[in-house]
């Protein structure tokens, strides 16, 4: 597998917010100008560094929402328990330094290959393919790519207007809301399972790479599902957050 | 100096009398992290090796292996994306067991996986009481998601030392990086060190 180490050590650097867009009610994407930012590739992450006045300080790990060549981007979720999202969903604002460190990651990344994509996303796992499909439309890329984004309810959708406008252009993307759909939904329904997996999958045949990111039991039961279909294990490639 | 984020005070937690690394939160959760599919190896599909020199120099079935005395290990364990989970209790055997009295002139070890993960210990970490190919959890066998039937455990060391899915170890001369090792993260990996990644 292709894969860049990091080489050296990967200091903390203070950047600036420079925006904050609003995604949903529980979703910021925060801008930062990081003067010495080194670039970094689609699907990797960061980590960022919070301290209080007396040096009490949290740390945490996010994707990079942006496509190479832009402006460091998070998005972020608020959680409701959390030490660290709440603070920059609800309180970071543009001006604010922010202290982070990266890029970091070279598994779970997209460089332009172009065999057809796969891209699997529960809830605010679609952070990391974004920025694949983000970095596919500023290059012109011919690589086919399809999206299966599984939400709760259309305003749980982080970026759609954005991820409906590569619908038009060139992408294929299409949701599932779990929990509730509105009025005259022409979108899958319900939780994504084995039929719709099938429906999606590009056939094995043409070496698709597969990326899966959400919560454990979605990437558990879609890789797994993927595995069944032929895929080679090596061809999924995922990342999980939370615990439950 | 980090600088002071502004309107940051954080949530203030208990002391957890110094069993908690820089860096690290408690979790009651047991979060899952894999860079791929989860392999389902069945039992008596399942073997254990100890490799010199790409040659097989032990090997134990699932049967063999339940037959080597189990220990009882009790143990905080903490993840490089920061949770740290104390008391956990596991059921395995002693690497110290496997790989017997017989001096081994080799330094390190490089564990290896059902599907390909592969990471890199010292010998001296996996020896001395200190590491465990375990395949028991809370008195449970290890469920696959959590590295069943038989993961590492190397508490000392951030968690994903611990490979999931174990099925050997290949002792080295010299150290070898292992999966996420080669894409930046630590040789060694002492949460207290927070050896996170490379140059920490």
């Amino acid at each position: 597998m292709a894969g860049t180490a990091v080489r050296g050590r990967l200091t903390w650097q203070v950047g600036t917010v420079s925006e904050v867009i609003v995604e949903t009610p529980t979703v910021r994407t925060i801008y930062v100008d990081v003067p010495d930012w080194a670039g970094h590739r689609a699907g990797q992450h960061l980590d960022v560094r919070l301290t209080a006045e007396d040096g009490y300080s949290a740390e945490r790990s996010y994707s990079i929402a942006s496509a190479p060549g832009e402006p460091v981007a998070i998005t972020v979720q608020r959680l409701d328990d959390g030490e660290v999202s709440p603070y920059l969903t609800d309180e970071l604002r543009p001006g604010d330094e922010l202290e982070l460190r990266g890029p970091i990651g070279g598994y779970f990344v997209w460089d332009g290959e172009p065999e057809p994509m796969l891209l699997l996303a529960g809830g605010s796992g679609v952070v990391p393919l974004r920025a694949m499909l983000r970095h596919r439309a500023r290059t012109g890329s011919a690589t086919r790519a399809r999206l299966l984004y599984s939400a709760r309810a259309l305003p749980d959708v982080i970026y759609r207007a954005e991820l409906d406008e590569y619908g038009r252009d060139g992408a294929e993307v299409s949701y599932t809301l779990t929990k509730q759909q509105p009025p005259g939904w022409s979108g899958h329904a319900g939780r994504v399972d084995q039929v719709l997996i099938e429906q999606v999958a590009f056939p094995v045949e043409q070496h698709p790479a597969a990326y899966v990111c959400g919560p454990t039991s979605f990437v558990e039961a879609v890789a797994q599902w993927l595995v069944m279909l032929g895929y080679p294990p090596s061809r999924v490639k995922t990342e999980r957050f939370g615990g439950k | 100096m980090s600088p002071v984020t502004r309107g940051f005070h954080g949530k203030r937690r208990e002391a957890e009398g110094g069993r908690v690394p820089p860096g690290q939160y408690v979790t009651e959760d047991f979060p899952v992290l894999s860079a791929g599919p989860t392999p389902h190896t069945k039992e008596q599909d399942w073997t254990f090796s100890v490799r010199r020199g790409g040659k097989e120099q032990k090997s134990w079935t699932w049967t063999e292996l339940h037959e080597l005395p189990v220990e009882q290990v009790t143990a905080d364990i903490h993840c490089v994306t920061r949770w740290s989970k104390l008391d956990t209790q596991w059921q395995g055997v002693s690497i110290d067991t496997l790989l017997g009295p017989a001096s081994t002139d080799a330094r390190y070890v490089l564990a290896f996986c059902d599907g390909g993960y592969t990471t890199n210990l010292p010998l001296a970490d996996v020896t001395g009481g200190q590491a465990w190919l375990a395949f028991g959890y809370a008195g449970k066998p290890l469920p696959p998601e959590h590295g069943g039937p038989a993961r590492l455990l190397v508490p000392h060391l951030y968690l994903w030392k611990s490979a999931k899915w174990v099925r050997g170890l290949d002792l080295l001369d010299r150290d070898e990086p292992g999966f996420w090792e080669t894409y930046g993260y630590h040789m060694y990996g002492d949460p207290w060190r927070e050896q996170r990644y490379a140059g920490d």
